[in-house]
């Protein structure tokens, strides 16, 4: 904790790094996943292929990716577009298979709904389909969100890691007080994006927390889109990538 | 006027949903399409709005071939009720029945202004409007689905099953409901059921389909009832075929005995009908109430309207502990009752009643 609290505007500085390189890749994988799903969730061949590419991006190791990015797209090996890119090729990866799953849960009567009643298919995908699977959808986002913050980490290896550094040079220096620093603020960040997708998701889902009727007694009261999935514990989510 | 011309439908797998139908719907009727599952009735009728295009022949609005007009233009037309109301869970019941009008261009405002309106035509409470559809019982839900359909007044209103999902209480008081509100609007109303007892109370004209998409009468329901042209069509009236045909004859002609003047309390005296008995009407529930010798009571029993049906008459009567329902005329007045004897001449074979 001394060297947190001795070392405040230089852990601040990591912080900041630290948000930028997980941020920026799980909104391009919330955006380009859904982008792939809305465009591409009814063809079930292009499905079949953007599901198994993005799986078998999912298999390479985040370490591996990291050092690879910059000799197929010219950067510098410490640029931190390299994290960025890479992080967000595992945020989208994991993402596209929920954003298909969370298309796929709209119930087909509210589809059929919409065109009968003159949905285009274009707007029914953004102010029906899309608005549907928000919840389902912020459940794999926190995941996603949480894994890259993890493995930011990973890149101080190659010397863009954000707050990872601070591994990397605890270690070095055998220096255990900073590596505690290290986690501790990389779990915050954690929580506070767990939090944030949650609070948002839910801001924009008011229809799933107004509690039942009091109405029915017939027993045929619709049911709602599934409740958001619970949120995969941290620790897995994790440890989960420790082997990239 | 909506014209099937030899329409059929074959599924790429080899299923025949519709085989060359040929169907005429007039212009404000309410044909209701019936007949088991299987048997193309909601194919058919999703030709009209093109959500099912023929693999033969073609569907006409007005002339004009549905084919030739933009699938999302012809919808934005053409009501639709679904099943399981189909509502927008993630919108407001308001919205919901505002969103043809968004659809159609209206602003938010105008598009709510007009929901709200729809709202008080199906009579639903103006409190529900902020609720989700999750929050409301079965029978609100498909009420909300048919304000929906009819918040842009299309002329075409196409209903799928509507009333199936919900029980029988509510199911009774929505058709009641959409029979009631079809008077006043007058709309080309399509339904399509697979009840025949609600194809006969609803509809004017009703389409009996057979597995396979084959039509096997056109016709109103008391022809359907009584001159049933196949074997098929027999089969799916069968049950009480008669006693629903009273439903369409008329009191017309009926034998009435005046009824005394009332006595103390508005008690009158039924002696002439049978001994101690007398009877006290109630104008503001429209029932009476039959009382014996020994002062017992016996109600409330409706009062029956001079325009009843023969059905409705002839259950008054059944129900009545002196086989006599008191009779209310065209202008209010209740001054004259009948007895099971006095139906007997107006329950004839129905080949006679329409000789």
């Amino acid at each position: 904790m001394n060297w947190l609290l001795d070392n405040l505007p230089q852990a601040l500085g990591l912080t900041v790094e630290h948000l930028y390189l997980s941020l920026v890749p799980t909104l391009v994988g919330v955006v380009v996943a859904l982008g792939l799903g809305l465009a591409f969730g009814n063809r079930p061949r292009a499905r079949a292929i953007i599901t198994a590419v993005a799986s078998a991006i999912f298999t390479i190791p985040s370490l591996a990716l990291f050092v690879v990015i910059p000799s197929i797209i010219g950067t510098q090996i410490l640029d931190p577009l390299n994290v960025v890119l890479a992080l967000a090729l595992y945020s989208t990866s994991l993402l596209v298979r929920t954003v298909f799953d969370a298309l796929d849960a709209v119930a087909p009567e509210v589809l059929n709904a919409a065109e009968a009643l003159g949905y285009s298919h274009a707007r029914r995908r953004i102010f029906v389909d899309l608005p549907l699977a928000v919840a389902p959808l912020a459940a794999g986002t926190r995941v996603a969100a949480v894994t890259n913050v993890s493995l930011v980490s990973v890149g101080a290896v190659i010397g863009v890691g954000g707050l990872g550094q601070l591994f990397v040079s605890g270690y070095q220096r055998n220096y255990p007080d900073q590596i505690l620093a290290g986690i501790i603020v990389i779990l915050l960040v954690a929580l506070v994006f767990d939090r944030v997708i949650a609070v948002t998701a839910r801001l924009l889902t008011p229809w799933l927390h107004q509690g039942a009727s009091a109405a029915s007694g017939d027993g045929k009261r619709r049911r709602t889109s599934p409740a958001p999935a619970a949120p995969a514990p941290q620790g897995l989510a994790a440890s989960g990538r420790e082997a990239k | 006027m909506i014209t099937f011309e030899s329409v059929s439908k074959l599924y790429p797998g080899g299923t025949q949903a519709v085989t060359d139908l040929d169907l005429q719907i007039a212009t404000g009727s309410f044909t209701v399409l019936v007949g088991p599952s299987g048997c193309g009735k909601t194919t058919s009728m999703r030709m009209i709005n093109r959500m099912v295009a023929p693999t033969g022949g073609r569907v006409l609005i007005d002339g004009q071939d549905v084919a030739d007009i933009r699938a999302v233009t012809l919808r934005l037309g053409i009501g639709y009720v679904l099943q399981n109301a189909g509502l927008f869970p993630h919108r407001t019941v308001l919205d919901n029945i505002a969103t043809v009008q968004r659809l159609l261009g209206l602003s938010k405002a105008q598009a709510r202004t007009k929901a709200h309106e729809a709202m008080e035509r199906v009579g639903l409470d103006a409190s529900l409007a902020t609720r989700y559809p999750a929050q409301l019982s079965g029978g609100q839900q498909q009420r909300v689905g048919v304000a929906r359909a009819l918040a842009a007044d299309p002329p075409i209103l196409l209903m799928d099953e509507p009333f199936s999902a919900v029980d029988p209480i509510v199911r009774l008081e929505l058709q009641q409901e959409v029979a009631h509100l079809q008077a006043e609007i007058k709309k080309t109303i399509v339904m399509v059921t697979h009840d025949i007892d609600e194809a006969l109370t609803l509809g004017d004209r009703i389409a009996v389909l057979a597995p396979g998409g084959v039509l096997h009468q056109y016709a109103a329901p008391i022809d359907i009832l009584a001159r049933p042209a196949t074997d098929f069509v027999a089969s799916l009236v069968a049950k009480d075929r008669g006693f629903r045909t009273l439903s369409f004859e008329t009191l017309t002609g009926l034998g009435t005995t005046t009824l005394p003047a009332s006595g103390p309390g508005g008690l009158i005296d039924m002696s002439a009908l049978s001994p101690g008995w007398s009877v006290q009407v109630n104008r503001d529930s429209g029932t009476a109430a039959w009382i014996d010798a020994d002062g017992a009571v016996f109600g409330p029993h409706p009062l029956v309207p001079a325009d009843a049906s023969l059905r409705t008459g002839l259950d008054a009567v059944l129900a009545s502990p002196t086989s006599a329902a008191l009779l209310v005329d065209g202008t209010g007045n209740i001054g004259s009752y009948f007895t099971l004897a006095d139906l007997g001449p107006l329950l004839r074979p129905n080949e006679q009643a329409r000789a």
